[in-house]
């Protein structure tokens, strides 16, 4: 699919190019990792270089093909296909024009096909097929590219059909909890009302995940056909895209895609012509990370504060302004469209038990090579971490994994092995998540990342339970006492007790789900939670 | 507003001024009740406007003044206590008018990972105040995020709405003297 994207655009735009003389085509991302290092630095000095040198170039900005280490990863068009260099400095421009970097010329920092990068090769990219290839903000490339006719075939299949084949292909929740796409999808349908509402859930507030923000700002049409196809599915005309604060790039690049679709009457009044209406709305967070908690979302859409809701009812059953709604997390929606034009047997035949299709894990934190890795589920987390990642980028010991964000299990590496799929990492007292992994070298206080979790808890806790907003602090609390050597075996207890309480008598994932980062670092690093007295000695 | 696009390469140190003009444009201490019914004016008046119409408020005051509060409340109709309970229990809603710049680290595990404890140490020696504080001389406030995505080029922070990947403390210094100078 990429690779076929990315020739059908290379042919269009050598056509184009051979009309209007020869312009040299450059890719640079304008992804916010790629920005946050430099990119929109390189692709000025580009220009500027271009202008001096009087080389016609056009600069097109993309996405990021996920390899963010190698960021900013400058690619151009030849005639054998598009070359990639990297990661490109301001002070390295001048040296790649020298080099002929435009027809493909060699430099230390030319790194060949992009599609032949180790990283990028051993994907299966099917959320991201096009993620670093088109331009973002292009509804043409959109469209050149397949888009649109997974919508086209769920229009010619029918609703009922359609959830039918969401739920054979397997897709569950992407955003952590897991739960089938199709039979949400079933449930809003079956459930009647006059209006009901599609909510995407972009608030991706988990540290080390950040693949929904990379599909934003790369491929922000698919998010949107996604969410078109949901809609027609389960008879809603209404959708809202709930995006955090912290990601004013992803919020750009989704406004331009939204004002694009409409115009060219993909999202409006009788979308295909098939008298079905759908329009979306972008919402922004305000800096509430329990938004990312589909209640407390629904809550903060309906202009209050993100308070969690007690489930029954369902949001499926009463949602958002107490209509029928489906919330599904980004990458959900985003393989929909895919689903739908391949079909579910393609889908479903990938991954494993039954995690079923591909994850886009995210590595992160100290990594070697970080980046976005959509792979099947099933590669084990030793896999993902030292042969994807490459270990640590401090080049020290790795001690500890966080996975699924700062409610996840840290794992040793004794737990490498484990496979990365829900029911695995479930097994394993863990979680997936939202596919975050970040990695810590051997330098990490396990006791303090315990305390961290407790600590953000209470920060972030919107009050409502008592277990989470009093336990979180006192959590604190303990964990300090603890390694102020005040009788520290009997603290230990106390936390491991708090955090039944927490985990049983919370209603939602936060309060209820820090009992993983704190037991797992309990469980497996103990040698941390002791006074910090004892700790001296042991040295 | 950010970013930069095909033909429209945006200078990031331009980007930065026009932030802060923008920002500093209105007097961030006095309120103006015509600039309010300005924005309130494109709202529609039901409840679920509250979040839209309050970050228009800090896009214009750079803080949710304590005078808009009723005047939302009548315009969306329901209390000043709704909107107050709203106003507070967000982050990016500020009471109070933030420094001219203002310099955000992100304090999440990823960047934890990568030295983000050390970082923030450093910048809270540099700019002299601590995390979530402004400086008395309303130069600079520093403010811990959690995560702004970058974790694969940990550490990260975001001056004036910039982004910044692989920070070290050789470039934090350069930042934060830039700012105070």
């Amino acid at each position: 699919m990429s690779d076929f994207a990315a020739s059908l655009l290379a042919d269009l735009r050598r056509k184009a190019r051979s009309a209007e003389a020869d312009v040299a085509r450059v890719f640079v991302p304008c992804d916010a990792a790629a920005v946050a290092v430099g990119a929109d630095e390189v692709a000025e000095a580009i220009a500027t270089e271009a202008m001096t040198r009087g080389i016609a170039l056009d600069i097109i900005r993309t996405g990021s093909r996920g390899a963010l280490f190698l960021e900013p990863m400058v690619e151009v068009e030849t005639a054998r296909g598009r070359v990639a260099y990297g990661p490109v400095g301001v002070a390295d421009v001048a040296g790649l024009f020298d080099a002929g970097f435009l027809t493909g010329g060699d430099d230390p920092l030319r790194l060949g096909p992009p599609e032949k990068i180790p990283f990028i090769a051993r994907q299966k990219r099917i959320t991201f097929a096009r993620c670093g290839i088109v331009d973002p903000r292009s509804s043409t490339d959109y469209t050149l590219t397949g888009g649109w006719q997974g919508f086209d075939r769920a229009l010619a299949m029918g609703p009922a059909e359609t959830i039918e084949t969401i739920t054979r292909s397997g897709l569950r929740g992407r955003g952590g909890a897991g739960f089938p796409a199709g039979i949400k999808w079933k449930t809003v349908a079956d459930t009647a009302a006059p209006q009901k509402y599609i909510v995407c859930n972009a608030d991706e507030g988990d540290s080390g995940t950040f693949a929904d923000r990379m599909l934003m700002e790369g491929d922000p049409f698919a998010l949107i056909e996604g969410m078109l196809i949901a809609g027609y599915a389960v008879g809603a005309t209404r959708g809202y895209l709930y995006i955090r604060s912290e990601y004013p790039h992803a919020i750009a690049t989704m406004t331009a895609a939204l004002q694009s679709a409409r115009n060219v009457g993909r999202l409006g009044r009788s979308v295909g012509g098939a008298g079905f209406s759908f329009d979306i709305e972008l919402r922004v967070g305000a800096g509430a990370y329990v938004c990312g908690e589909e209640t407390a979302l629904l809550e903060s859409i309906e202009g209050r504060r993100g308070q969690v809701r007690a489930k029954p009812p369902l949001p499926a059953h009463k949602g958002l302004f107490g209509a029928p709604t489906v919330i599904n997390n980004v990458l959900t929606l985003a393989a929909v469209p895919w689903i739908l034009k391949n079909g579910d047997g393609p889908y479903a035949a990938l991954g494993t038990s039954r995690s079923r299709g591909t994850m886009p894990v995210q590595l992160g934190g100290n990594i070697n090579r970080g980046g976005v890795f959509e792979a099947p589920f099933g590669m084990t987390l030793g896999e993902l971490v030292l042969e994807i990642g490459g270990g640590t980028a401090s080049g020290r010991r790795i001690r500890a994994v966080q996975v699924g964000g700062p409610l996840g299990a840290y794992f040793p590496p004794a737990l490498f092995d484990t496979p990365f799929d829900y029911e695995a990492f479930a097994a394993r007292d863990g979680l997936i998540g939202h596919g975050g992994i970040v990695v810590f070298d051997d330098t990490v206080d396990m006791a303090h990342q315990a305390r961290f979790a407790f600590a953000f808890c209470a920060h972030e806790s919107c009050g409502k339970c008592t277990p989470c907003r009093i336990g979180s602090v006192r959590g604190v609390e303990t964990i300090d006492r603890l390694l102020a050597g005040d009788r520290p075996a009997d603290r230990l207890a106390l936390i491991q007790d708090l955090c039944e309480t927490m985990k049983f008598g919370s209603l939602c994932a936060l309060g209820g789900f820090t009992p993983y980062p704190v037991l797992s670092a309990i469980k497996h690093f103990p040698e941390d939670f002791l006074a910090e007295t004892q700790k001296v000695r042991m040295r | 507003m950010i970013g930069a696009w095909r033909g429209g390469i945006v200078d990031s140190k331009d980007r930065g001024v026009t932030l802060l003009s923008e920002g500093t444009r209105a007097d961030a201490t006095s309120f103006d009740e015509a600039a309010l019914g300005r924005i309130l004016a494109r709202h529609p008046a039901r409840q679920a406007a509250l979040l839209p119409i309050l970050h228009d408020v800090v896009a214009t005051f750079r803080y949710v003044p304590a005078e808009a509060v009723p005047l939302i409340a009548t315009h969306i109709n329901c209390t000043r206590a709704e909107v107050h309970g709203v106003v507070t229990f967000y982050e990016d809603f500020r009471e109070r008018p933030p420094g001219r710049h203002v310099l955000r680290l992100c304090r999440a595990e990823a960047c934890q990972a990568m030295g983000g404890d050390a970082l923030a140490l450093q910048a809270e020696r540099l700019a002299g105040c601590p995390l979530g504080e402004t400086r008395a001389d309303g130069k600079l406030s520093l403010e811990a995020v959690f995560c702004l995505g970058l974790c694969a080029v940990a550490p990260s922070a975001m001056l004036d709405g910039k982004l910044y990947g692989r920070l070290d403390p050789a470039t934090l210094k350069l930042m934060i003297g830039e700012v105070l100078t």
